[in-house]
């Protein structure tokens, strides 16, 4: 086990070190920073001073190397546009973002995996094609045209909700259903094809030849079995939790960290983007190491492998 | 009612239909109590499917007809709470693949305390101390040990032994064994097959035996059933059977066993093969692969009828007492070529 666990968490590692690496080259290729700060019409030496203060006249591997170093000292660098630290300044963000993803996720999870269960239960019934044809609907529309909808709705004709700003409670609850809205699909597309696959088992038949009741036969185990599915799409979200959502935020002028990481590529503010990068690969690997955990227990097969 | 009374569960005239084509056409059964009774015939004759449906165990989709009646008292038809009843604590089954029978992510002594508790109302302590006499009971070694493992980590035999026992925590009054065997080891099976013997001497249980293999069913049961496409061919006892067959599929199926003692002789194939549901044969399904056809064949049905010394026979030209061989071999060799 704890060697398991050794395996992974350097894997991990070795996935947030090529992120950052190649965050790192990327950004250096794609555009100067000076000339995006100071616009097109600073003289040579001002874009000069600027490159030499920010240490930008260096070889890329220098760079490269101080980076590497001043990462593992916890400096995460500091905004050229602010000048403040970049790890406070995308840290500030992380409350706001939490505050649709969380209840966003919340919402995935108490409609998509009940709507894909009572689907699979209830095959080629009337309520199954509706959960199908609303599932493929929501992870089909793009959030932004949703999210304009919604506004159009809600905000325009109805008047009943904020279209944008984070001033109230009230002001997230498009952008959370917006944000939800897709991940409710793909949880119930992957709810109802795990459940369909499990109902389908030999186990399911012995369990009913037992004389155990329908619920009990679904509930104790059905579900449990087709966890193992459903916990890997729930990981793949709760590791993008943090990441928020670029265009939702955008939309809604929601000020998390999707906004930051807009505004601060669009500035060439290096420092900020690579922190963000960094911190969302680093919630991503670590959530797939929880359901990499969970899955052994959940399914005591995998675990014996694990050992092995 | 002093026919229920002599008969544990009765079929009648059972159907089964899937997607609108019919693979059960009208089963009429009875297992008597504390009988064994076999279930014999080719892969998709409808021996399992006829055990399925008694219980109502079947999918969905399939549209099931005809009587179920367990003690007299009708089950099809009945609401789902009716069938629960019945299955584990006076029915219980056993299935083909028992590594994939059991619940893979359960302890496996969770799932036989669950079976307990649902049926005799055992929990705690009590429920685990019986358990593991069950455990005893099928012979799993070191069961107190074993019991919070994990199916996986039993063999396939084992994993067979495991299902017996959860199927013997409901004290049913029937088990339907569904081809118990087949997914087992030569040496595995035979030890399956004493063990059930002995646990219907021990505890006096009727046994409903499905399977093809003809030898495993005469070990077991007195009585065996031989069904084909859908339908009962030939019913009689273990010896009527065996030292007569009647009906020449049943004699084609003895033909068709290697002997171990004896000359050294060909074994004897049936031509063809088993028909589709969708599409059955005019007349007796059987004929086309019958080395005994005639016209009349074709033409009709024929009906289970029951005859003199007592069988049940679905024939028009059934084989005769003390046919040779020789001329079978040589009208099959013809069919075959």
């Amino acid at each position: 086990m704890i060697r398991f666990i050794a395996v992974r968490l350097l894997r991990a590692l070795t996935t947030i070190f090529a992120v950052v690496t190649f965050a790192f080259v990327v950004l250096r290729m794609s555009g100067d920073p000076a000339q995006v700060m100071l616009g097109p019409d600073v003289p040579q030496e001002a874009v000069d001073a600027f490159r030499r203060s920010w240490g930008l006249d260096q070889p890329l591997w220098v760079q490269y190397l101080a980076y590497i170093r001043s990462i593992f000292t916890g400096d995460f660098g500091v905004s050229m546009r602010d000048k403040a630290s970049a790890l406070d300044l995308v840290l500030q963000r992380v409350p706001a973002t939490l505050q649709l993803t969380l209840p966003a996720l919340l919402l995935k999870l108490a409609f998509g995996i009940p709507a894909g269960v009572y689907a699979a239960l209830h095959r080629q019934s009337f309520a199954d094609r509706g959960v199908i044809l609303l599932a493929v609907l929501g992870f089909t529309i793009p959030s932004f045209v949703m999210g304009l909808v919604l506004v159009l709705i809600f905000a325009v004709i109805l008047g009943v909700l904020p279209s944008g700003g984070q001033d109230t409670w009230v002001h997230g609850i498009l952008p959370t259903i917006t944000m939800s809205i897709g991940g409710i699909g793909i949880l119930a597309r992957f709810s109802r094809s795990a459940m369909i696959e499990v109902m389908g088992q030999p186990y399911i038949r012995t369990a009913s030849a037992k004389g155990l009741k329908w619920r009990d036969v679904v509930w104790n185990h059905a579900l449990p079995n087709a966890a193992v599915p459903i916990v890997t799409i729930v990981g793949f979200m709760v590791g993008s939790l943090i990441a928020g959502a670029v265009v939702v935020e955008s939309i809604f002028s929601w000020p998390g960290i999707g906004r930051l990481l807009i505004v601060s590529v669009s500035n060439r503010d290096l420092a900020v983007v690579q922190c963000i990068l960094l911190i969302i690969a680093a919630a991503m690997v670590v959530s797939n190491l929880v359901v990499d955990l969970l899955y052994g227990w959940l399914d005591p097969r995998l675990r014996s492998n694990a050992a092995h | 009612m002093d026919r229920a009374s002599s008969n544990l569960v009765e079929l009648r005239d059972l159907k089964v239909a899937f997607d609108g084509v019919q693979v059960l056409h009208g089963i009429d059964l009875n297992v008597g109590r504390g009988e064994a009774l076999g279930l014999v015939g080719e892969s998709g004759c409808g021996k399992s499917v006829t055990w399925l449906a008694a219980l109502g165990l079947l999918p969905g989709k399939a549209s099931v007809s005809g009587s179920v009646r367990l003690d007299g008292q009708e089950l099809a038809g009945g609401p789902r709470e009716a069938f629960e009843q019945v299955r584990g604590g006076r029915i219980a089954m056993i299935f083909q693949d028992p590594s994939s029978s059991l619940n893979p992510v359960l302890r496996i002594g969770r799932q036989i305390v669950e079976a307990l508790s649902l049926h005799r109302g055992l929990r705690g302590d009590p429920a685990r101390r019986e358990a593991l006499r069950l455990l005893d009971m099928v012979g799993i070694p070191d069961a107190r040990r074993r019991f919070d493992l994990y199916p996986h980590e039993f063999s396939g035999g084992q994993c067979q032994r495991l299902m017996i026992a959860m199927a013997l925590a409901g004290e049913p009054d029937l088990l339907i064994a569904d081809e118990p065997t087949t997914a087992l080891d030569a040496t595995i099976q035979a030890q399956i097959l004493d063990l059930m013997i002995q646990l219907r001497a021990e505890t006096g249980m009727a046994t409903v035996f499905i399977s093809h293999d003809l030898g495993a069913v005469s070990q077991v049961c007195e009585r065996i059933c031989v069904m084909y496409a859908g339908r009962i061919v030939e019913e009689g006892t273990v010896a009527q059977l065996f030292s007569e067959p009647r009906h020449p599929y049943t004699r084609g199926l003895f033909d068709a066993i290697p002997r171990i003692d004896g000359p050294r002789q060909r074994l004897i194939p049936i031509p063809g093969t088993v028909p589709n549901p969708k599409h059955l044969p005019e007349g007796c399904s059987f004929q086309p692969r019958c080395f005994r056809a005639v016209e009349a064949c074709r033409g009709e049905r024929p009906q289970l009828a029951t005859s003199a010394d007592g069988r049940q026979l679905a024939c028009f030209r059934p084989v005769q007492v003390n046919e040779p061989v020789e001329a079978r071999s040589r009208m099959t060799e013809d069919m075959l070529q």
